[in-house]
């Protein structure tokens, strides 16, 4: 059944499929309609569900704990400020290895205050332990978030599904929604192995001291390696029951180009746009999406990108004294392998300003330049900024 | 021993097994002489290593040197003395 449905919307109703059992929330902007409707859906009765009232994520994203810990699907959302108030559980549900699922709505964060869209927010937790999935439309983040439960619960890892605040969180797209049978045979009930119960009780959340803490990272570490092909596997069961195909990347018109774009999230569709617009005019450009940053799709990446000449990053991040999160990726990726091509970041997007087809043209242009003359002169540059108020030349 | 997913424990009494008196650099000494047999310091003991008695034992496996019980005991029996090393 095709609905008009906003990324909010999307997200809440993937978790009322997901029949999940134990929602805690707190709300922020621009997450806050998730949860609101997921308040709804277990208050008139639509959702058998418990609804815990918090009072402040890190709050939220404990009680999340909690419940995952005695074998209970478990679901919560939010953005920005809340996300760095979850911080610090987020790594205790990642060392817990418990397999929550959240939705962020990415927005940026303050100083100064901004509740518009950026991906600062995810990227500034993208080492605590979380699967992040970037989401272009709406329909993703529904099939995400389906997705989401099954890696999760195979594996024992929390997964984050993240999609831009306003652009997809407030923007109503038809979107497919599945039927609850199909959704309880893509996801059926899980069992945890070893969970909080009276009758058979256990020790969570133990010291663990130097001759064992080392291995236990390490086996987080193996775990969101492996989630790598437990994404291509649940991707490719998605497929076989709702005809909807997800990978760890996404390739459009990629194969043949010269000059490739790469980022992730909303920016894929607009990226697709100009992409077309090129190959028109019988340029070889394409575009790359990363969906999957954590796992990072490093040989997806060497792939698609290899037998480019130049690749222009767009992101909506960056590490301050650095560079953005999915160019330093990217190049790391590249680090090993003989032939590579140059690669480019800009940054843009960030505190919601508009990333518009002269944006991304710029981006393409630079790309095709640096293939000319086969060298980069500045790799890290900055798109759509007012250089007058900075007072700098950048 | 294989370690579980997210250092869950399954079993009871594992503790025991992980001895703690490496952490100690003071060791309670007791003054066998001076020891009225009171039984406070078995009785704030935060670990449990104090048996009853007159004097009272400690399991030095599991001391992790505090000091607790001789800031306790009332006749000044126990006295922290530096852990020999070498």
């Amino acid at each position: 059944m095709k609905q008009a449905l906003t990324g909010n919307e999307a997200a809440a109703i993937a978790a009322k499929l997901a029949r999940v059992k134990v929602i805690s929330a707190y709300p922020i902007t621009p997450q806050t309609a998730v949860v609101e409707r997921l308040a709804e859906f277990v208050a008139n009765g639509e959702l058998d569900a418990e609804f815990i009232k918090v009072e402040s994520e890190h709050s939220a994203l404990s009680a999340c704990i909690g419940a995952a810990a005695t074998g209970t699907r478990t679901f919560t959302a939010t953005s920005s400020q809340g996300l760095m108030l979850m911080s610090e559980m987020l790594f205790v549900a990642s060392g817990l290895r418990l397999p929550i699922v959240m939705a962020n709505a990415n927005r940026s964060l303050s100083a100064p205050l901004s509740i518009w869209c950026d991906q600062q927010d995810s990227m500034a937790v993208r080492d605590s332990g979380w699967v992040q999935l970037y989401c272009e439309n709406n329909q993703e983040v529904l099939d995400s978030v389906l997705q989401a439960y099954r890696v999760a619960e195979e594996l024992l890892l929390p997964v984050m599904v993240c999609f831009d605040g306003f652009i997809l969180s407030h923007t109503a797209e038809p979107v497919d929604i599945p039927g609850q049978a199909e959704v309880d045979e893509f996801l059926p009930p899980y069992k945890l192995p070893n969970p909080l119960d009276p009758c058979r009780p256990v020790t969570m959340g133990p010291v663990g001291v130097p001759e064992c803490y080392e291995e236990f990272r390490c086996m987080l570490q193996e775990a969101t390696r492996a989630s790598k092909e437990k994404l291509i596997e649940v991707g490719r069961a998605f497929w076989k029951h709702f005809r909807r195909r997800y990978g760890l990347i996404e390739r459009y018109r990629s194969n043949d180009a010269d000059v490739l774009l790469l980022t992730m999230g909303s920016l894929g569709s607009s990226a697709k746009d100009i992409v077309d617009s090129y190959r028109k005019r019988g340029e070889k450009v394409g575009l790359v999406r990363v969906r999957s940053f954590r796992p990072f799709p490093v040989k997806e990446l060497i792939d698609a990108l290899g037998s480019a000449k130049a690749v222009s990053v767009l992101e909506k991040d960056v590490s301050p004294g650095s560079a953005g999160a999915l160019f330093l990726d990217t190049a790391a990726a590249f680090i090993n392998v003989k032939r590579a091509p140059l690669m480019l970041d800009f940054i843009c997007g960030l505190g919601g300003r508009d990333v518009s087809s002269l944006h991304i043209r710029e981006a393409v242009r630079a790309a095709t330049r640096a293939a000319e003359i086969g060298e980069v002169r500045k790799a890290v540059r900055w798109l759509g900024l007012r250089e007058k108020l900075v007072g700098l030349r950048i | 021993m294989k370690l579980t997913p997210g250092a869950v424990i399954t079993e009871p009494g594992s503790t025991t097994r992980y001895q703690t008196n490496g952490w100690r650099t003071f060791r309670p000494a007791v003054d066998s002489g001076k020891c009225t047999g009171c039984g406070l310091c078995w009785l704030y003991c935060p670990d449990a290593v104090i048996s009853r008695g007159k004097p009272p034992g400690v399991d030095y496996r599991y001391c992790k040197g505090c000091g607790i019980c001789a800031n306790e005991c009332p006749a000044k029996a126990i006295t922290m003395v530096p852990e020999e090393r070498g």
